[in-house]
């Protein structure tokens, strides 16, 4: 899939990335790395849209969570498929589950660890709760391709990695946001270097070294 | 927008403008001698009399009747009208609501319904609609947008609204709620004065009849009742009032009004008499008349009660920013000034001026005194509970020179703001003190209606309406070349300013 072809990317008037093309191919895990300000960010919210209009089912996994604090960490896994259905059946999942929505949401918050926790306000949970939650809600979903800004960068790490395979078993095709190399060469088959608004280098995951990413991250 | 007023020249340039209007001031204190009255209202204060209790309970549970089902009416009204603030029709609609007083709509809408439980219900619920739709409407654009654009653009608007949007604006909806009850306590208790059955009315026979002990005893209940809204009135709880309240609005008998008051009321009434009786040409010469002989001078008596008032209030919020920082007066002091910071801003203005009036006599002195402390109180209210969150280093001093040097200092960009924010408020109020006889807008509006030429109180009530949407306009335009006015505002100073420019 060809999702950018010579695209600037951007907020307002200042493009953060000039000239970007991606093109994904079903199957491949992305790791995007970068230091924060490169971009990552920026190229995500540019890839939802291009995957939306391919009529593909996208999962996402914001950076900021955009959970809704003021309800259970339940019912905002529940949220997950609201666009799957009508007004009225929404309104009856809001005031109370059916039974088939309420296992597989719960069985979501298990898979991230946090079955026990489901009933609890989203806002009284801790960082890395909340992040765990919002994987849920994307693992509830489902779908072709999971887009994810740091999903993993307030677990700890021991965790990340076994969240990494579950997202690797669960969607066919994924782009991550990634802060930790590690987790990246675990996770990914081809690794995305940006760096200050350009794109560094775009390698299958074993080419990467560590020459690549002491100048990625370097000053 | 950068700043390019310099803090110290807006005041400066108020208190100019202050010293010009205190040769105008009406300042006389009639002749008769204060400290017997006062001292009289003080032993009525100081030993109230509750045997008249039964007569004090049903104006009392009024008063909480008309404030619930107005502030609901109200409130319902501007939550329907908030998702659409930005239409210029529905922008409009809530401004006009909102420029005119409680009390103002009280009056017209006595000439429509009577002393009928509409008059008090609408007159509160119009333009508490106004208000709520533009606080509702800001709460709504100031919400997280991020699990709405989650969802993605297939979810149905429904859907959308009720899990990614309710959830995050309901809490501050439902406290702004709460304040604005806090509000139609007060609007309700004053409308009394002009007739309805809650407590200012219950005051104003005491105080004919010379009755202070039972006036005493009424001020001591409507203090506590205002102080712990937030103890009786809970959400859960809050169907269980407005029905209570609606069971309780049944019971009050009114004159029945001629049938089609409303039909006469819009259709001959408030056409101005010119034009009613056939004669356009004699237009011009009645609006030039109305406006000289009455929008003119109240006008003027207005702004210059408005304006004394004001630097009446600053000085007093000045003063008394500090009064309930304990590091500041200790902390039997900082009780104490709660206590009285409580007191003055839990009586309406009007119904402080109302007493006042009762010591000096009909002047604008105590028009100007009771807006002035009043307002002083609550922007000294909303200054020391910053002040009290202000991060003092350990060896800071205390006291008065903690006030003078680390409280005046850092609080002076929010009091500059808190007093702009006030302005608008005490010249709305300023107005309305003419019903009670001084000679601002109010007195020319209120002789009108007396002399049921409703056309002319039209006039004067749209010239009032249109006086303070300027002025708040060259209050926000002050504000913002002061710098304050862009900020970004954090979620708490955004429920300060909230409650600045409120009640």
């Amino acid at each position: 899939m060809q999702l950018l072809d010579g695209a600037d990317l951007g907020y307002g008037g200042a493009p953060v990335l000039r000239d970007v093309r991606l093109n994904v191919v079903v199957g491949e895990r992305l790791a995007l790395l970068g230091r924060s300000g490169s971009g990552k960010s920026t190229l995500l919210a540019a890839l939802r849209p291009a995957l939306l209009a391919r009529g593909l089912r996208v999962a996402l996994v914001p950076q900021d969570t955009s959970l809704v604090p003021q309800l259970s960490a339940l019912r905002n896994v529940l949220m997950g498929r609201l666009d799957d259905h009508g007004a009225l059946y929404n309104l009856r999942t809001l005031v109370r589950p059916r039974r088939v929505d309420r296992v597989g949401a719960l069985a979501a918050l298990e898979r991230v660890g946090l079955g026990v926790e489901a009933d609890r306000a989203v806002e009284s949970l801790s960082g890395g709760q909340k992040q765990r939650v919002a994987l849920a809600r994307a693992l509830f979903r489902k779908g072709q391709v999971i887009l994810g800004d740091e999903p993993l960068s307030a677990v700890d790490p021991r965790q990340a990695e076994a969240l990494a395979g579950t997202i690797a078993t669960t969607f066919p095709t994924a782009v991550l946001a990634l802060h930790d190399v590690g987790i990246a060469r675990a996770f990914a088959t081809r690794v995305v270097g940006l760096k200050a608004g350009t794109l560094l280098f775009d390698l299958p995951v074993g080419a990467l070294d560590a020459r690549r990413i002491e100048a990625l991250y370097a000053g | 927008m950068r700043a390019s007023l310099s803090r110290l020249h807006v005041v400066g340039a108020f208190l100019v403008v202050a010293v010009l209007c205190l040769p105008l001031a009406d300042l006389t204190t009639a002749g008769h001698d204060p400290w017997t009255a006062l001292g009289r209202m003080a032993r009525g204060f100081l030993s109230p009399d509750f045997s008249a209790i039964e007569q004090i309970a049903r104006a009392i549970a009024l008063t909480v009747a008309f404030a619930v089902t107005g502030v609901a009416a109200g409130g319902l009204a501007g939550l329907c009208l908030a998702p659409f603030y930005r239409l210029r029709i529905v922008r409009g609609l809530a401004i006009g609501l909102r420029s005119v007083h409680e009390l103002f709509w009280a009056l017209l809408l006595l000439q429509v319904f009577g002393i009928s439980v509409w008059s008090g219900i609408l007159a509160i619920a119009l333009p508490y609609a106004g208000i709520f739709a533009k606080v509702l409407s800001e709460i709504l654009d100031e919400a997280d947008r991020g699990p709405s654009d989650w969802l993605g653009p297939r979810v149905d608007p429904l859907t959308r609204f009720l899990w990614a949007r309710a959830p995050l604006v309901c809490p501050a909806m439902v406290n702004y709620a709460l304040y604005r009850l806090e509000c139609g306590l007060r609007s309700s208790a004053v409308l009394g004065f002009v007739g309805l059955p809650t407590l200012g009315f219950q005051l104003d026979s005491f105080f004919r009849q010379g009755e202070y002990g039972a006036a005493g005893a009424v001020m001591v209940i409507y203090v506590t009742l205002i102080a712990s809204v937030r103890v009786w009135m809970r959400p859960r709880t809050a169907v269980l009032w407005l029905i209570a309240a609606m069971g309780l609005m049944t019971t009050v008998n009114a004159p029945p009004m001629g049938q089609g008051a409303l039909w006469r009321f819009v259709s001959q009434d408030i056409i101005p008499a010119p034009l009613r009786q056939g004669d356009p040409t004699a237009l011009w010469p009645w609006l030039w008349d109305l406006t000289t002989g009455a929008i003119l001078p109240g006008l003027a008596a207005t702004l210059v009660v408005a304006q004394l008032a004001l630097i009446l209030a600053g000085l007093m919020a000045f003063l008394g920013q500090a009064l309930i920082v304990p590091r500041v007066t200790g902390r039997a002091g900082a009780a104490l000034g709660h206590l009285l910071l409580v007191v003055l801003r839990s009586f309406p203005e009007y119904m402080l001026a109302y007493l006042f009036l009762q010591v000096w006599g009909p002047s604008m002195l105590p028009a100007i005194l009771a807006l002035g402390l009043h307002n002083g109180a609550i922007i000294a209210h909303l200054l020391g509970r910053q002040a009290d969150g202000l991060a003092f280093r350990a060896d800071a001093p205390q006291g008065l020179t903690l006030w003078g040097w680390e409280i005046v200092p850092r609080l002076f960009g929010p009091f500059v703001a808190l007093c702009l924010y006030r302005w608008e408020i005490i010249i709305r109020e300023s107005a309305i003190m003419g019903i009670l006889g001084i000679a601002t807008l109010g007195f020319y509006l209120d002789s009108a209606i007396g002399e049921l030429r409703i056309d002319r109180a039209i006039v004067i009530l749209a010239a009032t309406a249109l006086v303070t949407v300027g002025i708040d306009a060259l209050s926000r335009a002050i504000r913002a070349r002061l710098g304050a006015g862009q900020l970004r505002l954090s979620a708490a100073r955004r429920v300060e300013a909230r409650q600045a420019a409120g009640c």
